[in-house]
């Protein structure tokens, strides 16, 4: 039980590989939506509906009640001018905030660098996955990587306790900061250092966790509960990141699309109650958003690449509604076929950086642009 | 004995056109000298064989159940690495494999992914127009980017967009139409169709041409105006130069040295543009015969000074450490296991994370993949029963390797003639020194000693590059 201010805290979730926008928040009075959607559309009577013209995609249940208690917020017609239809470049795109350039810093890797300038906290960042995703790709900014939070270590397999303790002695020498390297070199040292403090911090993260919520069998559940973990043993990590994959729907969308989000609604309210049950959380928000939507008439089986999608934010914090406009379904409105984004990106970012976390954004999401008030 | 330079060297070009060598075959190697090798490479004999595919059936039949196993899929790929006596085959094909991307995470039918790697192994050095032609008819690649759902009246522009943005071109060298029209001329290039998993279970796909589900009419393709078919976009764009530089930059940043990320080509020179200029003119002179590039490549003296300026991928650091200590070269039953590793560290092979592949260079490193580099390299060596480390430690007390320098320079050429900077031989020798100099009567104290120096080795930043 805590009644002091916490930190503010963001979790993101990546739906990667563009996650169908009309497929998921379905203008379902719209008789545009069933005559584009003759294969891998929804009946009328599957969808869940929201308000009086828009609906949840049927396995979105857990999420619509979230949004019933108001802590969901849905972002439509987010995107860019111009969309490439890429995944690789409109991820980018996405994470560096760059989409007339290659950009080579991520915003939430900028994020972490506010929070943390002088880098006193390794665990400031914390991408849960292999890898590391752009957006959290900052020079000199330490991101840790998880994959799997039971057996995170170095050198876990020296078992005589003093031989390992001198073994990552020499480590941390050998890793510490030369004058004079190059950039690849100075990466590797400084990476190396990161982990070897981050994999002895994060440790008790699961020793000191307990929890009656049984989260489902899927990654991005698992990857959730690990977040869960983190968040509250209190080590002061801000910026959480995972993804789930892949929305990249371009065929068999009529069964792959609700696993999909299946997946998605169930870990999300899994994370929720957990941290429900542990009094904690209202410091924590979630963000899911996606490459690109996709086209609007579908290809008989599935959905090309397109242009405008939608996001959510979700959390206690969160002013629930519909936010921003469904753009047009009217063939005359639309590009190649898509629909057209009316929101950009940028905005979304700008006010989690400004009014979740206080930051200036402008170096963050290179510019301004216009926020939306989803925040309480 | 050969001199160590030549060894350094010749393990340099191991470890680029295969996944590293021992000190026995690297003397052999050297014996038959530089250039006899990189040819052999190119153009194996006829009585090499690939991965001991027989003795791994017979260990391990499940790597070729119908429909395979994923994970089976990649024991049986990671083997072929490890125990093949073509060893630039094996690694073309993984080369393939990050350009042409295909994932098991889609196709739920490991062995269609199997298939299309044998097709690299055959093809990978072969005339590029093949190769590209073949692929464009592989079962795996028409069902990841979709063909099969191409029509002539509902057009699927997957496979047409990514075949000029990641196969040939590039980004930015073609319009939304020519991927409109290159998309029309792949209708009807299908599979049989994909029936449902229940209740037939997997069955193994086959390239099918639909003549009544192509679209004859004209196209406007890169200028060009025409009836074009699949064969003739083909045709067309190999003949690219934009095709030439960007293959050939792939090439370079697999072989040689790393890259800026893919996305950046368009605007980042290369790192050598002298040298990708003599590759592209090598590509194109020779009618597209990537053996060519290859061999002009290897045999280059850029290539040759190139050591250690590139991040290992996993799928090298694991075959990689795996042939050095000598695991698995007899199907094992812990190769299920092992086999997860490069994805441990970001690089389920097999299964990229999508249609763009793997980003590669310092991209590799971030905490937790360095974390699970260093660590896998650590429980390896430590496993000093292992006939590779038998013999490296038997190599060492014949040679007489006595004081703690010895030993540290003993265990850096048995690990690729590894080149320290002088901060970090300064530690590690500081290290070995506090042991003081080796006690070969007590075998199996110094055989530990042997496996903690190299797994300190293993955990350098040097280590980490190729």
């Amino acid at each position: 039980m805590t009644s002091t201010k916490k930190d503010p805290v963001i979790v993101v979730l990546q739906l990667t590989g563009g996650n169908d926008y009309m497929n998921t928040v379905i203008p379902y009075n719209d008789p545009l939506y069933y005559e584009n959607r003759p294969n891998v559309g929804y009946k009328m009577e599957d969808i869940i509906k929201v308000d009086d013209t828009l609906g949840f995609m049927p396995s979105m249940g857990p999420i619509k009640e979230m949004y019933d208690q108001g802590k969901v917020a849905v972002i439509h017609g987010i995107g860019y001018p111009d969309s490439p239809r890429s995944h690789f470049r409109s991820m980018d795109i996405w994470h560096t905030c760059e989409p007339d350039k290659v950009g080579t810093e991520g915003w939430a890797g900028r994020v972490a660098r506010e929070l943390d300038p002088n880098k006193e906290n390794v665990l400031t960042a914390i991408n849960f996955g292999h890898g590391l995703p752009r957006a959290l790709a900052v020079p000199g900014v330490p991101v840790a990587a998880i994959s799997d939070l039971g057996t995170y270590g170095l050198l876990t397999g020296i078992s005589d306790q003093d031989q390992r303790a001198k073994a990552l002695d020499l480590f941390s020498r050998m890793y510490s900061p030369t004058v004079g390297g190059s950039f690849v070199t100075d990466y590797l040292r400084s990476t190396g250092t990161e982990a070897m403090i981050g994999a002895d911090i994060v440790k008790v993260a699961p020793e000191r966790y307990s929890s009656n919520v049984e989260y489902p069998s899927s990654a991005i559940a698992q990857h959730l509960r690990d977040i869960a973990q983190v968040y509250m043993a209190d080590l002061g990590t801000r910026v959480f990141y995972t993804q789930h994959a892949s929305f990249d729907t371009h065929a068999g969308e009529y069964a792959a699309h609700p696993a999909l989000w299946k997946d998605i609604s169930e870990g999300v309210s899994a994370f929720f109650e957990d941290l429900k049950e542990h009094n904690t959380g209202e410091n924590v928000i979630m963000y899911l958003f996606s490459e690109f939507g996709r086209r609007v008439r579908d290809n008989g089986s599935g959905t090309d690449h397109g242009a405008a999608g939608v996001a959510f934010a979700i959390g206690d914090a969160i002013k629930g509604g519909m936010y921003g406009e469904y753009p047009s379904r009217e063939a005359k409105d639309l590009e190649q076929g898509d629909l057209v984004p009316n929101y950009d990106f940028r905005g979304a970012y700008t006010t989690i950086v400004e009014d979740w976390f206080g930051l200036d954004s402008n170096p963050i999401v290179n510019g301004n642009f216009e926020k939306m008030s989803y925040l309480k | 004995m050969s001199n160590k330079e030549d060894l350094a060297l010749m393990a340099h070009l191991m470890r680029r056109a295969g996944f590293g060598a021992n000190r026995e075959e690297l003397e052999a190697l050297v014996a038959k000298g530089y250039d006899a090798v990189v040819d052999e490479l190119v153009d194996p004999p006829a009585d090499r064989h690939g991965g001991k595919a027989e003795l791994l059936l017979r260990y391990h039949p499940g790597v070729l159940l119908p429909g395979g196993n994923p994970v089976m899929g990649q024991a049986n790929w990671l083997y072929n690495m490890v125990s093949t006596d073509k060893p630039l085959e094996e690694k073309i094909a993984l080369f393939w494999h990050h350009v042409f991307a295909t994932g098991n995470s889609k196709l739920d039918n490991c062995d269609q992914m199997l298939t299309q790697i044998e097709m690299f192994r055959e093809l990978g050095m072969g005339n590029y127009q093949d190769l590209i032609l073949e692929l464009s008819r592989n079962p795996a690649m028409i069902y990841w980017l979709d063909n099969n759902e191409n029509h002539r009246d509902a057009v699927n522009e997957n496979w047409g967009r990514e075949l000029l943005e990641l196969f040939t071109m590039g980004v930015s060298n073609y319009t939304e139409v020519d991927v409109r029209e290159a998309s029309r001329a792949f209708t009807g290039w299908t599979i049989t169709p994909k029936l449902p998993r229940q209740p037939y279970g997997r069955y193994p796909w086959r390239f099918e041409y639909r003549e009544e589900d192509h679209d004859f009419e004209e196209k406007t393709f890169l200028g060009q105006t025409g009836n074009f078919n699949g064969e003739d976009i083909i045709d067309i764009v190999v003949k690219e130069p934009a095709t030439a530089r960007f293959i050939c930059r792939h090439l370079y940043n697999f072989f040689v040295a790393d890259e800026p990320q893919v996305p950046a080509w368009t605007i980042e020179p290369a790192r050598d543009e002298e040298a990708l200029d003599a590759m592209c003119n090598v590509f194109e002179e020779s009618n597209y015969e990537i053996r060519e590039v290859l061999r002009f490549m290897f045999k280059s003296e850029w290539f040759k000074e190139a050591r250690f300026s590139k991040i290992k991928s996993p799928a090298e650091v694991v075959a990689s450490t795996m042939k050095m200590v000598g695991a698995y070269e007899f199907p094992d039953p812990g190769l299920a296991k092992i086999c997860r590793e490069p994805g441990y560290m970001g690089q389920d092979i097999l299964d990229p994370p999508s249609v763009e592949g793997w980003h590669t260079g310092s991209e590799w490193i971030n905490s937790g993949s360095l974390l699970a580099r260093i660590n896998f390299v650590a429980d390896n060596v430590n496993k000093t029963s292992l006939p590779g480390m038998q013999t490296i430690i038997s190599h060492m007390k014949t040679e007489g390797i006595n004081t703690p320098q010895d030993l540290l320079n003993s265990c850096l050429d048995h690990m690729g003639f590894l080149e320290l900077s002088s901060e970090t031989r300064e530690q590690l020798s500081a290290h070995a020194g506090a042991g003081g100099n080796m006690d070969w009567s007590d075998e199996s104290a110094a055989s530990a000693r042997i496996a903690e120096m190299m797994a300190l080795i293993g955990a350098t930043t040097e280590f980490q590059f190729a």
